[in-house]
């Protein structure tokens, strides 16, 4: 970037309001808090979602109490993260519409941090109450309490996983048409690890079993997603916007 | 080396390269087929444990290399568009996705025809290679999905690329983790791998994936050669091409 010379006179000019990136971070995380606030519905949706998945398969299956407990730890995770998907779509549309994302990238801030920050703000909106929730679901499916802190850490560490390369796709998908099916396809097969990961986690956890490494491993794949994706996504965003 | 850098990403050049070696490539992968499918059903001693089911690997083997070895060549030509914004390194990389997605499912399909008498079952959950082909089928498909959702041709070619690029990242992670996973659930293995081919059995799967490998290339240029004239419709070498004699065709390379 800035190789011709008048890109370099604009840059001058940029860098002077130049922010640090933990400010540029910071503000935008305000932002996307203040935003989440006034679209209570928005967050409070997902949450509904996941409650009513999680009905149907003890009507589905069968209510015996030694059935939900084997199927338990699955339904908690696949209907949370099916949950996860649905603000993804809006998650840059908005901003793109009203040409909010164009100034993101112009503003010669940090983009990536940019970019961390609205990953870390759609995982206090969209993945942290489904970890509240969680607790809830799981309680009427019968699972021994000893089990919930690791339900809680695994759900947080794979939501996280989740938004992040859920953004990547969101930004990917910008400007496309009914995207949400399209970001589903993307995202879900590439959730594979952290689902395998996470119920292990939780089973071994219901059966009374030490679930440390399944929960490093989940660790693990949260740090990677977490420090690689911003990069994706900030690229992603450079390109939808070209 | 530039010149010869420089000459490869010029779209008339490669246009007229695969146009050369396409049928060559072809022809010998045909040939190679047909050697290696004699060799395989007709020449191979059945096998001592699983009979003559275990020859859909003269199949089912050269498909599973190709599903990987197509992603791979998706994904390095997916870097090369980004990085050195060469346009015709997306061509490739959009050429080679439909036909590695093919042999994916090919192999996906002939495992489970494997399966059925070897297993007793079409499709068993438990086996890592399953999955992981199955994953890489979806990730394909995310590819092409993503790529046709977005009008805007340069657009489509590198989101498709960093999409690619996420995409190999996470397909090792996820063959990891469904190794790990099956190994939880005693996966039957009735392959053993540690079992050695005797040469009668080895050499025609040689061959079959060789002449697999060739017939990749045979239609990853012959797509390549469509995807060129597509993108570059406009271009006068292609004009040229259309209305003009052969002739005139090198010198619109020139021109290009």
């Amino acid at each position: 970037m800035g190789s011709d010379p008048t890109d370099d006179q604009h840059s001058v000019v940029i860098r002077a309001v130049e922010l640090r990136p933990l400010t540029v971070f910071a503000v935008m995380l305000g932002r996307e808090w203040r935003l989440a606030l006034r679209r209570l519905t928005d967050a409070i949706n997902p949450l509904f979602f996941f409650a009513v998945v999680a009905t149907l398969f003890p009507l589905a299956i069968s209510p015996q109490r030694a059935v939900l407990q084997t199927i338990g730890p699955g339904v908690v995770w696949v209907a949370a993260l099916l949950a996860a998907l649905l603000p993804l779509n809006a998650l840059f549309s908005q901003d793109h519409g009203d040409g909010t994302l164009e100034q993101y990238v112009l503003a010669g801030q940090s983009l990536v941090a940019l970019c961390i920050a609205k990953t870390v703000a759609l995982w206090l909106v969209a993945g942290l109450p489904l970890v509240l929730v969680s607790a809830l679901i799981a309680q009427s499916y019968a699972m021994p309490v000893e089990a919930m802190p690791t339900l809680a850490l695994s759900l947080s560490l794979g939501s996280y996983t989740l938004c992040a390369l859920g953004a990547v796709a969101a930004a990917l998908t910008v400007g496309v048409q009914r995207a949400s099916a399209l970001i589903a396809l993307l995202v879900l097969p590439m959730m594979v690890p952290v689902i395998i990961f996470g119920t292990r986690a939780v089973v071994l956890a219901s059966g009374g079993e030490p679930a440390a490494g399944p929960l490093y491993l989940l660790a693990a794949t949260a740090t990677l997603a977490a420090v690689l994706t911003p990069l994706a996504i900030a690229a992603a965003l450079r390109i939808s916007l070209e | 080396m530039w010149k010869w850098f420089h000459q490869l990403a010029s779209p008339p050049h490669i246009y007229r390269l695969a146009g050369f070696w396409a049928p060559w490539m072809l022809a010998l992968a045909l040939i190679g087929v047909g050697v290696g499918l004699y060799g395989g059903l007709i020449k191979a001693p059945a096998d001592y444990q699983q009979g003559d089911a275990f020859r859909i690997i003269y199949v089912h083997v050269p498909s599973a290399y190709l599903s990987l070895l197509g992603y791979v060549i998706m994904a390095v030509a997916s870097v090369i568009g980004l990085i050195w914004r060469m346009k015709l390194a997306h061509a490739v990389a959009v050429s080679a996705a439909p036909i590695g997605a093919s042999f994916t499912f090919l192999a996906l399909a002939t495992g489970s025809l494997w399966g059925k008498p070897m297993w007793g079952t079409w499709w068993e959950w438990s086996d890592p290679r399953m999955m992981t082909e199955l994953i890489l089928l979806f990730l394909y498909l995310g590819y092409m999905t993503l790529h046709s959702a977005i009008e805007d041709r340069t657009r489509a070619d590198r989101a498709g690329a960093v999409l690619a690029i996420v995409g190999v990242v996470n397909v090792v992670i996820v063959h990891y983790s469904v190794e790990w996973w099956s190994s939880l659930h005693q996966g039957q293995t009735v392959m053993n791998e540690d079992a050695v081919m005797p040469a009668s059995m080895l050499t025609p799967l040689l061959i079959m994936i060789v002449s697999f490998s060739l017939f990749f290339g045979a239609v990853l240029f012959a797509r390549l050669r469509s995807e060129v004239l597509l993108r570059e419709r406009n271009a006068r070498w292609v004009k040229r091409l259309v209305t003009g004699d052969a002739s005139s065709l090198s010198k619109g390379a020139q021109h290009a």
